[in-house]
């Protein structure tokens, strides 16, 4: 298959699982939000498109560790990148379907590994990056965001309790609404980067940019569109999830689980830690839950969220591997995982579909949760 | 295999330091609101609380501000 035309498709799957991961993620700055009162979805979603799409040109960092050093750019070739973005993209649509917030970086950093590694021997991965600037963030930006989190919502509790009940709940409201635009804006700065380093990865191992580039202005405007697209038309089902089944939040808890993940991913972002927004939020969310009481958990969601996220990496990866290794024979390869792409991805919608999950639904069952806060705080 | 212990730690302390300011500042903001509610009720002006709000809220614009130029600026 011609060199150049390759890179076109990998380009445009790139920003396809780009307009995935905004989909899948819309949850993460909007749910604390929506399941308050605080916004409507439909303004919510369309805030947080703006503001991701703001947020891509504030920093590339990220996109730099992802383009230069997590794998051995000169031992790959587009096919395997392609075949890498396919696992990640299957990966994503199936948790995206059974509603489980699953991280969509993992789930890239899972294929592109798998498929370097079966395709270029496992020295073409660069471990000792990944461990570093993934591995070990995954783990501690989720701890350290539900720590903050934690001290924030009992500081909040604390320092507001003389204050009026209707300053409170109203200036809260505020707040919270405030916070859910930084954690837009803080997805912007990590999770559009992913998908930025990956096209500008593609880029060099094609040989159209030299190594160690960053991503050239197109590659961060069209990354950045297509988040935000996503963004605005996705998510509800995880916003379920999210919003409403992990913990019941108060609007106080859900500007201190907020402002906490959003700090969080923007210091990281800054140091180039490419870390999952989805875990930080969740993470933020758990600690503010713990800090308004010792039971505000439910620790079987969050359990079976932690198994999702283990499975993520390895499972992407063995996809992303079977991927690479098909796409790397050739044109036939090629063009047989993409097929196989589009199969699972239509077959996926079409269930879906079966039973839609819209923004109305989402509506009625927060409705009906913030009358007992509010119930709550006359009490 | 080396894992950049200070990098993270900087991200922990930042975050602490930044978001429990931002709370304590916020909280402030949200006093002096109440405060300046009490005081017109009670026939006062509200000066006072209105100063305190003012601070308080302009006080957290700032931090988020600068962190964000902070960001851009590198």
């Amino acid at each position: 298959m011609d060199a150049s035309l390759l890179v076109v498709i990998v380009v445009i799957t790139a920003l396809a699982f780009d307009f995935t991961n905004g989909f899948h993620d819309t949850a993460n700055a909007m749910a604390t939000s929506i399941a308050t009162g605080a916004l409507r979805p439909r303004t919510a979603v369309a805030l947080s498109a703006v503001l991701n799409l703001v947020g891509a040109f504030l920093s590339v960092e990220v996109a730099k560790t992802i383009s230069g050093g997590l794998v051995d750019d000169t031992k790959i070739t587009p096919a395997i990148v392609f075949g890498g973005l396919i696992g990640a993209i299957m990966w994503n649509l199936v948790t995206w379907y059974v509603g489980l917030p699953s991280s969509s970086s993992h789930a890239l950093f899972g294929g592109l590994i798998g498929a370097t590694w079966v395709s270029s021997g496992a020295d073409a991965v660069h471990f000792a990056k990944v461990v570093d600037k993934v591995l070990v963030p995954a783990i501690a930006a989720p701890l350290v965001a539900g720590v903050v989190a934690l001290l924030a919502t009992v500081l909040t509790y604390r320092l507001t309790r003389s204050t009026r009940a209707s300053v409170a709940d109203k200036g809260f409201k505020v707040g919270q609404v405030a916070s859910a635009a930084l954690m837009s804006l803080a997805h912007g700065t990590n999770d559009a980067q992913k998908t930025m380093g990956i096209i500008t990865l593609t880029l060099i191992t094609a040989g159209t940019l030299p190594a160690g580039a960053g991503p050239p202005v197109w590659v961060i405007l069209s990354a950045g569109v297509a988040i935000a697209l996503g963004t605005y038309l996705g998510g509800w089902r995880i916003t379920q999830t999210l919003g409403k089944g992990l913990t019941t939040i108060e609007a106080p808890q859900g500007f201190a689980a907020q402002t906490s993940a959003a700090t969080v991913i923007m210091a990281s972002s800054h140091l180039g830690f490419a870390l999952s927004t989805t875990h930080v939020a969740s993470g933020g969310i758990m600690g503010s839950g713990l800090g308004r009481q010792r039971d505000g958990v439910r620790w079987n969601v969050a359990g079976r969220m932690a198994m999702a996220w283990l499975f993520t990496l390895p499972a992407a990866g063995v996809v992303g591997a079977l991927a690479g290794l098909l796409a790397g024979r050739g044109t036939v390869g090629v063009v047989l995982v993409a097929v196989i792409g589009v199969v699972v991805a239509v077959v996926i919608w079409i269930l879906s579909r079966r039973e839609p999950v819209r923004p109305e639904h989402v509506v009625d069952e927060i409705a009906a949760q913030s009358e007992t806060h509010k119930l709550d705080v006359a009490a | 295999m080396k894992v950049d212990w200070i990098a993270l730690g900087t991200v922990f302390a930042v975050s602490i330091a930044v978001v429990l300011g931002l709370v304590l500042l916020f909280s402030v903001g949200l006093r002096g609101v109440s405060a300046r509610e009490a005081a017109r009720e009670n026939g006062g002006t509200g000066v006072g609380g209105t100063v305190t709000a003012g601070l308080g809220f302009a006080a957290c614009a700032a931090v988020v501000l600068f962190g964000i130029y902070l960001i851009v600026a590198a």
